[in-house]
């Protein structure tokens, strides 16, 4: 009835089926890891490529100089790594780091306390008026169930003209004649730190330390994490996902001010224009880093890897000389690659 | 074997695997011409697949098909229906916007050149329609507009249009109301008489002993057996499915029954909960049972502080609870295993460790909330090997475990809670046999801590197999209460349905 060689042929082809998916399952893990760290791969790729054109670029001043102008970028894409895991975005980070800078340098200016204290409580004041920022947009947005794109718009456009408002639209200047103003000036500047190491890179890392560990081995960052990852199913563990949103907008504002603080002591001038576009870049430097814009996946290590990669594109065309009109283009066209290179793995993946 | 008796399809060793999971492994089926024949097992026992390589939409890996004693190679859907193999499945391959006519006579419309003939093609759905019986039905209708068992009417004549010999029906009865059921069911006769080949794949015991000739059991994609449904039990049926005695999927308990702990009082919630009272005891596994949308879920989601409800009282020893927010719940000492695993239950793309401690009070988070790294991994460990998770690591995403681990994975949090009512809703859906008797061994220790267990459940089997009591919902209210003996699928399918029932 049945014919002995079609007995033979299932054997052979699932042992043919076998191979395939042996190789086929090696190439999926290849895929996997350069997938994963796609972006320390490219800022390896961009590292070699900068050192290569230029000579400059591995020296103490070049690298120094990218860093130090880098951390603002650094600190508000740490609060923005922050929402963005809890499924949300926060437009208003580069307006709120505007209002910072005012802040902290009318502060400065009518502070009785003088010296390291009186800047270190300008400093607070003006991190507390981005946590408050922060915080008002957080609630329209946990507990009014606005659209965070809407709310933190809003958001925007409202601390932008606070800034302007509070500055009567003149630049504040940080006045070197107070010993905190200037404090903050010797702050900003590249010659000073420890180990040789510019202050506000120490900042920058300390602030990237304590948020990661935060997110990792933190019952509030893990929380947060998952609230973005499935906020249905944490409501029902009887989490109140409310909480953990309006916090992450707290903590992004609070960011955002301070590298308002950051920008401000760089320049020794607090401007209300200051920050255009920051926010553009710092939801660029997540989305390279790996972060779901949909939530609950993301980390700070890589963000910082893609705060590096779009400083290092910068850089090198700078290095390059390449015009700033031609540079805005590449820089886009990199980021959709980045992006790109992740989606490959993505389309494979459980839903 | 005699030419009369040559079957009408026959499916031989058959094997399919997607990305080296076996969905059949060398799996076998044989339907004769005139015959009903039922096609069993459980989730994922491999049914569908079997019958959608019969139809063309996989194509087999290894194994082979004759229709008549010939051997047939079905590669695509187009090849099935050239051999007059229809399939009618549970989501109708219908275009709702065309007409009856032009639904049935779907083939036609791209053969004829030109011009559509609507005078011949009416004439012909007419004849079809009425030869079932569906003379109510008018061809120039259009499909989207009738109703459900209508449509169903429609693809079977769009099968027979085809002049297929060999029909599949896939659940078709999970659509229809009973009375709509009966009227299939004499379709399905009329057909056999004539002399078609019905497969019938449905998990509804009464309806494959009323109506089917011979089943074939499928179980972890092999087949178990053949058997004429006039030499078997329903539960001698069960046990083939399962691969066991029903005795051994339903791990022995001796009820300790205690007080009564959580006491509802004229709950309503929405448009699904009206009015629903009653108690749970301590120790008590309390099954709740009713058609879909009976309002099961809903009353749970009220009880947990999920949903919000309009009126009644929860009481918890006596005393009155609020529960406006799932942490109320738990805080009041109540848990809910939601329905819904994916979409509520787990955190897919999160760790077992995480899902595992995915609590308010975690007890691994110390002060300022930072965690305790090797006492939660102690901690996780020691809950994943309580429930036989199958895991090299608790780090592992819960997304790339089966669905019988991501369900333990879920429960995990409840059994380390310490909650004093534990609601299940669904609590074996899409589970494994294997999986299904750890989580009611689960479910049977909590019992005898003396947590009162409300379990919510689809499934009949489960139901008797495993409750105390039984409360059965219909249309968002308490339908009746079953015990002990009563506890019987007649029953509790007449008690949801709203039918007398007479021994």
């Amino acid at each position: 009835m049945s014919n002995p060689n079609s007995k033979l042929a299932p054997a052979e082809l699932l042992q043919e089926n076998n191979h395939a998916r042996e190789s086929r399952a090696d190439r999926r893990s290849l895929q996997r890891l350069f997938l994963e760290h796609n972006a320390l791969v490219m800022l390896v790729v961009l590292a070699v490529v900068a050192s290569v054109l230029s000579a400059d670029f591995f020296t103490y001043q070049n690298l120094g100089n990218l860093l130090r102008q880098l951390t603002p970028l650094l600190l508000v894409s740490i609060g923005m790594l922050i929402v963005i895991l809890t499924a949300g975005i926060d437009l208003s980070v580069a307006s709120v780091a505007a209002v910072g800078g005012i802040v902290v340098a009318m502060t400065l200016n009518v502070l009785p306390v003088e010296g390291g204290g009186g800047l270190l409580l300008a400093v607070a004041i003006a991190v507390a008026s981005g946590v408050l920022m922060g915080l008002v947009t957080g609630t329209f947005i946990a507990y009014f169930r606005m659209a965070p794109f809407i709310a933190t718009l809003a958001m925007m456009t409202v601390a932008r003209g606070l800034a302007f408002i509070l500055s009567n639209g003149q630049p504040q200047r940080l006045d070197d004649r107070l010993v905190s103003a200037q404090l903050l000036r010797d702050f900003g500047r590249m010659a000073d730190g420890v180990l040789g190491i510019p202050w506000p890179v120490w900042l920058a890392g300390l602030v990237t330390v304590v948020f990661a560990l935060i997110l990792r081995y933190n019952a509030y960052g893990r929380l947060t994490i998952a609230s973005g990852s499935n906020e249905t199913a944490v409501r029902l563990a009887g989490i109140p996902v409310e909480r953990y949103k309006l916090a992450a907008y707290g903590i992004c504002g609070g960011l955002s001010a301070l590298a308002g603080v950051v920008i401000a002591s760089r320049s020794g001038v607090a401007t209300p224009s200051a920050g255009i576009a920051l926010e553009l870049d710092a939801i660029a430097a997540c989305v390279i880093g790996g972060a779901l814009l949909s939530g609950g996946k993301g980390t700070i290590f890589y963000t910082v890897v893609g705060v590096l990669v779009l400083g290092l594109i910068g850089n090198i065309m700078n290095l390059l000389s390449v015009p700033a009109y031609p540079q805005q283009i590449i820089k886009g066209a990199i980021i959709v690659i980045a992006v790109l290179l992740q989606g490959v793995g993505r389309r494979d993946a459980r839903i | 074997m005699n030419a009369m008796h040559k079957p009408a399809v026959e499916m031989l060793d058959i094997s399919k695997k997607f990305g080296g999971i076996s969905a059949l492994n060398s799996a076998s089926f044989s339907a004769r011409a005139g015959e009903i024949h039922a096609l069993m097992g459980e989730n994922g026992a491999g049914k569908s697949t079997l019958m959608k390589i019969l139809s063309g939409a996989y194509v087999r890996d290894a194994g082979g098909v004759s229709m008549n004693g010939e051997k047939v190679d079905i590669r695509k859907p187009g090849d099935a229906l050239k051999l007059g193999i229809s399939i009618i499945y549970q989501e109708f391959a219908l275009a709702p916007h065309l007409s009856v006519a032009e639904n049935i006579c779907i083939d036609d419309l791209g053969k004829s050149k030109g011009f559509v003939q609507w005078a011949a093609m009416r004439k012909k759905a007419r004849a079809i329609l009425d030869e079932l019986g569906f003379s109510d039905i008018d061809v120039r209708q259009s499909v989207g507009s009738l109703p459900v068992a209508y449509q169903q009417a429609v693809e079977i004549c769009k099968a027979l249009s085809r002049n297929s010999s060999v029909l599949v029906f896939d659940e078709p009865t999970a659509v229809l109301t009973s009375h709509e059921a009966d009227k299939l069911f004499r379709i399905l006769d009329e057909l056999r008489r004539k002399g078609a080949c019905i497969v019938y794949v449905s998990h509804r015991m009464d309806e494959i002993f009323r109506i089917c000739d011979r089943a074939t059991v499928l179980k972890d994609g092999k087949t178990v057996g053949t058997l004429e449904l006039a030499d078997i039990t329903e539960r001698g049926l069960i046990e083939m499915m399962i691969g066991r005695e029903l005795s051994d999927l339903f791990p022995p308990r001796t009820p300790c029954i205690g007080e009564v702990l959580l006491k509802v009082e004229h709950l309503c919630a929405g448009r699904l909960v009206r009015d629903v009272s009653f108690e749970v005891r301590a120790g008590e596994v309390l099954g709740f049972c009713g058609l879909v949308g009976a309002g099961r879920t809903e009353t749970m989601r009220a009880i947990f502080g999920a949903d919000r409800k309009t009126s009644g009282a929860l009481y918890l020893d006596g005393r009155e609870i609020h529960n406006r927010t799932p942490r109320e719940a738990i805080t009041n000492g109540i848990g809910l295993l939601p329905e819904d695993r994916k979409q509520q239950g787990v955190l897919l793309e999160m760790s077992i460790r995480i899902n595992g401690a995915l609590r308010p009070d975690s007890p691994y988070t110390g002060r300022m909330g930072w965690i305790a790294n090797s006492r939660e991994t102690q901690g996780i460990e020691a809950l994943r090997q309580q429930l036989a998770v199958k895991t090299h690591s608790i780090e592992q995403l819960v997304g790339d475990l089966s669905g019988g681990n991501q369900q333990k994975v879920a429960l995990m949090k409840w059994v380390d809670a310490g909650c004093r009512v534990l609601i299940l809703d669904e609590p074996t859906r899409g589970v494994d046999v294997g999986a299904k008797t750890e989580i009611y061994r689960v479910i049977n220790d909590l019992a005898e801590q003396g947590v009162a267990i409300i379990m919510v459940s689809s499934e009949m089997m489960e139901i008797i197999g495993m409750c105390d009591r039984v409360l059965v919902m219909r249309e968002g209210a308490i339908a009746g209460e079953l015990l002990g003996e009563r506890i019987k699928e007649q029953e509790m399918i007449c008690l949801a349905m709203g039918v007398e029932h007479h021994e």
